[in-house]
Formats: C-alpha cells, structure tokens, sequence
C-alpha cells in the first residue's frame, strides 16, 4: 500500500490550509496551498519574517502546523540549513558520512556513498580538510554532498546561499541546477533574492509578510539545466520584474 | 564544477591567510617569547634585593631572605630531599583530587544537560558548593574522613569541582540549534546526541575548565596539608613547619617550588588541550 502511494503520487508534499501559530500568538502561516510535485523545483520568495522558513520546518517534521494537512509522500527528504552546519571536528570525508552513520550504514559503504556525493559537489581532493580551512562555499558544498548521501527524493532548502556573496551565490545556483537535472529529486528552496529563485526554478511562490500566505505564483517557463546567459535575456527580467511587483504588493 | 574555478573558492581563501600570518606575527626567534617575562622576573629580583638588603637592616633581614640567600637552601641535601617528597605527597593528592573532581563535574553536568528540571535542581548546590567558605569545614571533613591523604583528596575535590560543573555545563549547552535539528531530522537517540554532537562539542569548554580546576585542586592539597597532618603530608604541612619555626629562607624555597608546580600541571593542560582540540578550535 505505501510503496504503491508513494510510487503511484505525483506530489511528494502537499500542503493543504496550512496554519501556523506560535505559543506566543504570532501567526506566521495561514491559509497556506502548496504543492511539489515530482520534477519540480519550487522556490518561495518573502519579506524576512513571513514565515518561509516555518514552511520548511512543517515539512520537514521539525515543527507541526497548528491546523491544516500536510502530506510527504516520502521519507528520503534532504534538509539544507542556513547555514552549513558542519562538525567542526570532522573532516570533508567524515562531515559527509555523518547521515549514514546515523541511518546505521555499514562503514564501507557511507565512505562509498560519500566518495559519490563528494565528487558530485566537486570537492574530490578536500576530503581530509577540516570545515575551518575550506571557504564558505566550499561548506555549503560539503553540506549539500551530506544531504545527497541519503538519495533525498525531495530537498528542502532553507536559505542556503544567503550568506555567501554574489559569485559563490551563482556558481553554486548552477551546480544545484546540475544536480538536480542529474538526479532528478524535486526541490523546496527559500530565497529572499528574486533573480536566485526565478533562475533555480520551475515555479516561484510569492509569500506576502506575516502573517504569511500566497499572494502569487509563476511558472518558469524557461528550459532545465539553465543556461547561465538567460540571466541577461530581456524574459527573464521580466519576469524578475513581475515577480518583484507582487512581491511589493504583499509588503503593502 | 571545473579544475581551475576551484581556486577562487578556497584555495585563494587560504594561502591569503597563510600570507597574513606571516606578516602579522613576524618571527623574532625565542626572544621576543622569553625577554618580556624575563625582564619581569629581572625587575622582581631587583626590587627583591633591594628591600633584603638596602631597606632591612640586618638583624631583621630574617623577615625577607635575599633571592641568593634562597636559593642556597637548596644546596642543603636534607631540606632539598624534605621539599622533593612533599611535592610528591602534595602532587599525589592534586592529581587524585583533580582526576575525581573531573569526573564527577562531567557526569554531573552531562545529567544536567539532559532536562531542564535537572538542570533547576542540581545547579544551585554546584553554586552553593562553590560558595562555601572552605576553610570552614575543613574541621568537619577532618571529623568524618580521619586527618590524612582521603581528607585532604576530598578538600581537593571540593574546590576543583565547580569550574568542571559549569564549563562542561556550558560547553555542552553551546551546540547550534541547527546541528541539533540536523541529528533530530534523521531520528538520532539522546546517547547519539550527546556522543556525536553534545560532547564533542563541549570539549573545548571541558578543556578550559581542566586548566581552571588543575590550579585550583593544588590549592586545595597544600590547604588540605595544613589541616591534616597524618599519614604523608605535603608541600603545605612543610610550610606550616617552617613559617613556625621562622626559618623563612626554607619558607620561601617551599612557597616558590609548589608555585612552580602550579605552573607546570597550568602549562601541561594549556598543551593537553591544544593537542586534543587545538586542530578545529581556536585555543587561546
């Protein structure tokens, strides 16, 4: 029964009414539809505050809505923090292993899976450097290649690219298109930057400031992988400008 | 990702830093590591002789021996060999104090570190351990635990543990919310938790309070000697004998010789800890 419902579904996560509200009484979410289906790469772009990442949070099992359904129609979901989140103390090679370690994987086996996922974010050669001698965007590589070990059928990603700055921020926007072109799981991805989320996407969602909900949604018509040029078509900035209005129009 | 775009991303990052470290921290050789703490000691034995010799005059120059006077102390076979085995009989109760305080602060703050309300019932008696005027029960612990070396190991103990309580405490509190979520996202145990992520993470902090609790612990065994004189007293009981019988150039070469050992056991966990995690933490 579970393995037909999740071969036979379409959507991996469905979100139905959402609502949050916080013991404190701030309302971050209400009314929320949202679907991802297979093949797809959604990306939400919001104010700070209206309650994005909370979305994620719900998804992922990490926080439960307050009303509303949620539905994940799997269990390899990969989570991507703000931050890379690392073990200081392990190297590459051991930071990478780490979710297999914990799912129990025999030793030979996560140093396979982490060799496969390190070549992949192409940081074969740094496996036995330590988090602190890499760059920030050698980190977020490193912790993307720990959440592809698990073979994650849907990646939900809260903010990653934030904090780097506008060159790392675009390499690593074409090397997530890559991967995900190459192995085909579907993506939750939240920005505040409009040109990251209409480049990465097949669909952007616009969230209005708190309390969050969707206030708009646009197709990304343009075809997968990306080419980088499309960043400077006359479309595509169109499409950033439409995006951006909507975005402006949920602020007020 | 191509071969050649890699070096704008960390290698670039890091022979920059490899750059500023040298010309941040030039290299002067040994002198500019030993002259400034030299000239101290330099300056101290200066003013030393100044006040033994200039300032007293010689009849009371029993109150403040000159540096030399000191030293010579230690040509004495006898008095050498006397305050030889009692830094040992004190380094013996430091070391068995310590080990004991750094385990049961460990544990302690482990059981602390698992719930709140744990947490809210232990912690105050570590701060009213810590605020005990120790000296006032030391009679007691004499009373209940007889006068020698099991007396003077818990007195150890009970000044070293605080510093080992409240940073192991804090160390394992300080892991990022986002680490935990990451081992909570995959169902990891509590032991998983605090094996893989908590205590590792604490280390560090573990580390410092070591350091803390290791002088503190060789305060304790030279108090514990004054108060319990059987079985084999230390550094602390000769002290007290020879402040009695005012040989004060014996005196001094004690207080001085349990003063370097302070600095060693410091000196020995500053390195312990930089070789345990000086790799991925920034030891100061």
């Amino acid at each position: 029964m579970l393995t037909t419902r999740r071969g036979a579904a379409k959507s991996l996560l469905d979100f139905r009414d959402v609502a949050m509200t916080f013991p404190d009484g701030t309302v971050a979410l209400t009314g929320v539809d949202l679907t991802v289906n297979r093949g797809e790469f959604v990306t939400v772009v919001g104010p700070s505050g209206c309650g994005k990442s909370t979305l994620l949070r719900i998804a992922s099992g990490l926080e439960t809505a307050s009303s509303g359904t949620v539905e994940l129609n799997t269990d390899r979901i990969g989570y991507v923090f703000q931050d890379a989140t690392l073990l200081p103390w392990r190297s590459v090679q051991s930071n990478v292993e780490l979710l297999a370690e914990l799912h129990g994987t025999p030793r030979a086996q996560r140093a396979v899976k982490a060799k496969e996922a390190i070549e992949l974010v192409g940081l074969t050669g740094f496996e036995k450097y330590l988090p602190r001698a890499l760059s920030g965007g050698m980190r977020m590589r490193t912790s993307l290649a720990r959440s592809l070990t698990l073979d994650p059928e849907i990646f939900l990603f809260d903010e990653p690219f934030g904090a780097l700055d506008e060159i790392a921020r675009e390499r690593l926007n074409d090397e997530l298109i890559k991967l995900f072109t190459e192995k085909q799981f579907a993506g939750l991805f939240i920005t505040h930057s409009v040109s990251e989320a209409v480049y990465l996407s097949t669909r952007v969602v616009v969230m209005s400031g708190r309390p969050g909900n969707i206030v708009d949604t646009f197709e990304v018509p343009f075809e997968m992988p990306r080419d980088p040029e499309i960043r400077f078509t006359a479309e595509f900035a169109h499409l950033i400008g439409e995006v951006s209005h909507a975005l402006r129009g949920g602020h007020n | 990702m191509s071969v050649q775009d890699q070096p704008n991303d960390a290698i670039g990052t890091e022979s920059a830093a490899l750059v500023q470290t040298r010309v941040g921290r030039p290299d002067f050789g040994r002198a500019s590591i030993w002259g400034p703490p030299l000239a101290v000691l330099a300056l101290v034995i200066g003013v030393w002789y100044l006040a033994a010799l200039v300032i007293l005059e010689p009849d009371r120059r029993f109150l403040l021996p000159a540096p030399h006077v000191v030293l010579a102390v230690f040509a004495n076979e006898n008095t050498r060999v006397d305050i030889w085995v009692a830094l040992l009989n004190t380094a013996a109760v430091a070391i068995t104090g310590l080990a004991i305080a750094i385990a049961i602060g460990v544990v302690w703050a482990i059981g602390m570190s698992q719930a709140r309300w744990v947490e809210r019932s232990l912690f105050p008696y570590a701060v009213i351990l810590q605020s005990i005027p120790i000296l006032a029960v030391v009679p007691l612990i004499g009373f209940w635990f007889g006068y020698d070396f099991a007396a003077r190991t818990i007195v150890c103990v009970l000044i070293a543990l605080f510093p080992m309580v409240s940073n192991t405490l804090f160390g394992l509190q300080s892991v990022d919310r986002s680490q935990r979520e990451l081992f909570l996202l995959q169902g990891a145990s509590r032991w998983t938790i605090l094996t893989k992520l908590e205590f590792p993470t604490a280390l560090p902090a573990i580390f410092a309070g070591m350091r803390i609790s290791a002088g503190l612990s060789v305060v304790g065994a030279i108090v514990g000697d004054f108060f319990f004189q059987r079985g084999t007293p230390g550094i602390g009981s000769l002290i007290a004998k020879y402040g009695s019988r005012l040989q004060s150039p014996e005196l001094f070469a004690s207080v001085i010789v349990s003063a370097l050992f302070g600095v060693v056991i410091f000196v020995f966990f500053g390195w312990l800890r930089r070789r345990a995690v000086g790799k991925w933490y920034d030891v100061s």
